[in-house]
């Protein structure tokens, strides 16, 4: 495990033409709930080694498109690149497809990650739904295995049902750690689940961390999102405070072709992550 | 009594409740206790009483056929349980069944309407404090019903 200094960002001169795609191979293939895959895949270029939680790559499949995905795995593992895909799209739909030995195209990493450098010595809340743990996971990883570097550490997370819990598995193990506190609510159950039902927003009353000190983090849907900052805004949190990865049609994923304009900045690299008072303004305009 | 008055101030949806209001709130008011799947209300039954919950969790259920019993929200200490009393024809239009040991403030239904009848005074401030969970409620509905973590999210 590394725990060397973190940057928010991999530095891109990395990538000598970063819009040259290099050759990687899926080694496995997971399902992780209703149309979501995770893919584990690995590459031969020393590229693929590193990324900072919260960035993405530019995925290819071959005679069918690219998509961005952010990286799901943990930062730590360089053998390794992993991304969780949900089949919406026929690209994505087309990527959680791939069987093992696959070959497929590898653009990345791109974008600002999570602001891991602000976190050492603060409690660090973490507010997810549904398919949004996943860029959320890497950060985990990395908190956990510096555990003692940090205050309180909160995962609330949202999902539809307790059927489409990503990475059950994992969050079951790190519950039982005893050293990071996790609510999980589902939109609405059926059968024996015990759980908390309702949205995600209602679990930021009944966790208790201390709101001057805190780092809030938030990936989900845009809608749920918002209703998360508020939630964490009546809690104390300032906005500063506040991160949030955004999601925009992502194309060359550099900064050149303004697919993912936002107002002033561009998502894919001035993002995904930004510090909530860098979008507040453009977060409720519709027409952006 | 003085037991209830005391536990009723210190539950948050009282919170910093007039004492005198307090002591109006009280005479409607006594314990219970709920056993893990034990039902606190059927729907289509009389909302004749509502709860605030001291220990335990509630779920909400509508049962629908072929599905069995669908939790739509959960509710926990702190919180009040069944808002149906308010307002006619004071009908309950969900199941409430105590997932674990529940133990919570039953205040009578009637009872209470007939003071805040009374005493608009009270009337207002039970209404200031069950807005905002109405309003909370709503809002959380919406974003349900919107089904943000499906495909189009």
């Amino acid at each position: 495990m590394s725990t060397a200094p973190m940057a928010d960002t991999v530095v891109a001169p990395m990538l000598a033409d970063p819009m040259l795609p290099r050759i990687a191979s899926v080694r496995r293939r997971r399902r992780d709930g209703p149309q979501v895959w995770t893919l584990e895949m690995e590459s031969e270029s020393t590229i693929d080694r590193g990324f900072v939680p919260g960035q993405f790559n530019m995925l290819t499949v071959f005679g069918v498109g690219e998509v961005p995905i952010s990286f799901s795995g943990d930062p730590a593992d360089s053998q390794r690149l992993i991304h969780t895909i949900r089949a919406v799209g026929p690209v994505s739909a087309a990527l959680a497809a791939l069987k093992e030995g696959t070959s497929l195209g590898v653009r990345g990493p791109f974008g600002v990650g999570w602001p891991m450098s602000e976190a050492p010595g603060r409690d660090v809340v973490i507010v997810a739904g549904g398919l949004g743990l996943a860029p959320l996971r890497p950060l985990l990883y990395r908190l956990l295995a510096e555990r003692a570097r940090y205050g309180r550490i909160v995962l609330l997370y949202g999902t539809r049902s307790p059927e489409e819990i990503l990475f059950r598995r994992e969050i079951e193990s790190w519950r039982r750690r005893l050293d990071i506190e996790i609510e999980v609510t589902v939109d609405h159950a059926v059968g024996d689940w015990r759980g908390h039902v309702g949205v995600v927003t209602t679990l930021i009353p009944r966790v208790s961390f201390d709101p001057h000190l805190a780092l809030a983090l938030v990936c989900g849907p845009e809608i749920m999102m918002r209703f998360a900052i508020a939630a964490l805004r009546d809690a104390g949190i300032a906005d500063e405070a506040i991160h949030l990865s955004m999601e925009r049609s992502m194309k060359c994923a550099v900064g050149l072709c303004g697919h993912c304009q936002l107002g002033t900045v561009l998502v894919c690299r001035d993002g995904p992550v930004f510090r909530y008072d860098r979008v507040r303004d453009v977060l409720w305009i519709k027409e952006i | 009594m003085e037991g209830l008055d005391h536990i009723i101030k210190a539950h948050p949806f009282f919170a910093g409740l007039d004492q005198a209001f307090c002591d109006l709130i009280c005479g409607c008011a006594k314990n219970a206790r709920f056993e893990a799947g034990e039902y606190l209300f059927h729907e289509a039954a009389a909302a004749d009483q509502f709860y605030l919950v001291r220990q335990g969790r509630v779920a909400f259920q509508l049962t629908a056929p072929g599905r069995g019993a669908v939790t739509f929200q959960t509710l926990g200490v702190g919180e009040v349980v069944g808002v149906s009393w308010l307002v006619p024809p004071y009908r309950w239009t969900f199941d409430a069944k105590a997932l674990e040991l529940v133990r919570a403030i039953a205040l009578d239904a009637a009872c209470l309407r007939g003071k805040c009848e009374a005493d608009h005074d009270l009337g207002y401030e039970m209404m200031k404090r069950f807005m905002p969970v109405l309003i909370q409620r709503l809002q959380a509905t919406r974003l349900q019903i919107l089904d943000v973590y499906g495909t189009h999210g």
